[in-house]
């Protein structure tokens, strides 16, 4: 039987781990190799890496960055942040993702998926939505750049479209959640749960193993966090032993 | 686990995570190369066939790089091979993924699609024997198919985890990205390959 997945996530700038609050107030939290290869050893099932760097010599160091962890972890490595394009993705691929996270550049070019996933599979491609309540009515919309730019598009209805656009698996972050360590928004991922069969991955506002447990409830078929492990030091195997003792099948290693 | 030595000649066909099979073998103390040369893939001691994407881009380009033959010969010769998800599904008849492609013919079974009853794709950890293994499809075979042995994982009932005959080995899974058990699982197929190998 197909099991759940927990998946740290490690925010990359200019080659370095940082951690911050709604991708604001970024501090150093470390090498990204040695924090891959201990993830793996506490029984992460995945790893996400975000690129979040501005500029153009940071996406470099990214590459880079994605090569060094690819030589020491044993896992699937999934890439994202600033992916612009069907070259870039396939650079960070060659480089050793497993698969790449499209975000802002699916909203300003839905072709962009199609395009990339004819060429790699759609099992590479991962669509990123960034989600949050609308301001003025019911529901939720995409937004990107950091949240900075509210799309008006419907976050349910792009999660539905997301498989005949090329993507394989929806990374769904609530912009709302992201944070606030309150958990995450189980509404949005009932919601999104019910629109599509493509795996989806829970993002923004975990805070414990209940927070996880609720998130799998809700039809998430992966958690992914953050703080939870890079402040509280807890691990994937000490989440997974409190979620499989309610019930969750997961990976005990 | 201590490392093992040999030379890995990993399939590139250009439609592949060639980066992470390459980086598990490196970790096993292997030698690495990649070429898609129809010569060298023949004289190798041991290949990897890998493959992600379609059934129909993979067959695409094992032929047009005058591969198909040589891998064929491989297995039927039982030089050792190693094929990996899509580069399982190669070796079969035919796939419901690419209506009307032949694939290499050397499994006798036809490559079907998981029901809608499952989350399809199928990623993440599945259990197979006494451990779990990484899978990343949504194509499969259901049954094991006379000729080899093998071994079932249950995704919308039973599908083909592993196949295996003489040096052959050939898996649905990705061990290169199945922690320390897939690093086990290559490190057996070496070793028992190497012994084993007529070629």
């Amino acid at each position: 039987m197909l099991t759940r997945r927990i998946i740290p996530c490690l925010d990359i700038e200019n080659g370095r781990v940082v951690k911050g609050i709604k991708f604001a107030n970024m501090r150093d939290a470390g090498d990204p190799v040695e924090q891959a290869i201990k993830y793996e050893l506490d029984g992460a099932d995945e790893l996400v890496m975000l690129d979040i760097s501005a500029t153009v010599r940071g996406r470099a160091t990214a590459l880079e960055i994605v090569h060094a962890v690819r030589c020491v972890l044993p896992i699937p490595l999934s890439v994202g942040g600033g992916v612009r394009s069907v070259e870039h993705a396939i650079d960070l691929l060659h480089a050793g993702a497993d698969k790449v996270g499209i975000n802002s550049a699916a909203v300003d070019n839905p072709g962009l998926l199609r395009e990339l996933a004819d060429q790699v599979g759609a099992q590479c491609v991962v669509l990123s939505i960034d989600a949050a309540r609308r301001t003025n009515a019911i529901g939720w919309e995409v937004v990107t750049r950091a949240g900075t730019n509210r799309t008006g598009i419907d976050a349910i209805e792009w999660a539905r479209d997301a498989e005949s656009m090329g993507a394989g698996e929806i990374l769904l972050t609530s912009f709302d959640q992201d944070g606030t360590r309150s958990g995450y928004d189980t509404a949005l991922l009932k919601e999104v749960r019910s629109v599509t069969t493509l795996p989806v991955i829970a993002s923004g506002g975990a805070d414990s193993a209940q927070h996880m447990f609720d998130a799998l409830e809700a039809g998430a078929d992966a958690v992914l966090a953050a703080s939870i492990f890079h402040d509280q030091g807890t691990t994937p195997n000490q989440l997974k032993a409190q979620l499989a003792q309610r019930g969750i099948e997961v990976r005990q290693s | 686990m201590t490392n093992t030595s040999a030379q890995i000649t990993i399939v590139d066909t250009g439609v592949a995570n060639t980066a992470s099979v390459s980086a598990s073998f490196k970790r096993l103390g292997c030698s690495v190369s990649l070429t898609n040369d129809p010569d060298l893939v023949r004289d190798a001691p041991l290949a990897v066939l890998p493959g992600v994407g379609s059934f129909a881009s993979g067959m695409r380009a094992l032929r047009s790089h005058a591969l198909a033959e040589v891998v064929i010969e491989r297995v039927q010769k039982n030089c050792p091979l190693l094929g990996i998800c899509l580069g399982l599904q190669l070796l079969c008849v035919s796939s419901e993924e690419s209506p009307g492609i032949d694939g290499l013919g050397v499994i006798n079974a036809d490559v079907t699609r998981f029901p809608t009853s499952v989350r399809t794709p199928q990623h993440g950890w599945n259990r197979v024997d006494d451990g779990y293994a990484y899978y990343s499809n949504a194509y499969r075979i259901a049954l094991i198919p006379p000729g080899w042995s093998g071994q079932l994982s249950e995704h919308g009932g039973p599908f083909v985890a592993y196949l295996r005959r003489g040096t052959t080995l050939a898996c649905q899974f990705h061990p290169e990205l199945s922690g320390a058990w897939g690093a086990n699982l290559l490190k057996k197929w070496i070793e028992t390959a190497k012994e084993a190998s007529p070629c």
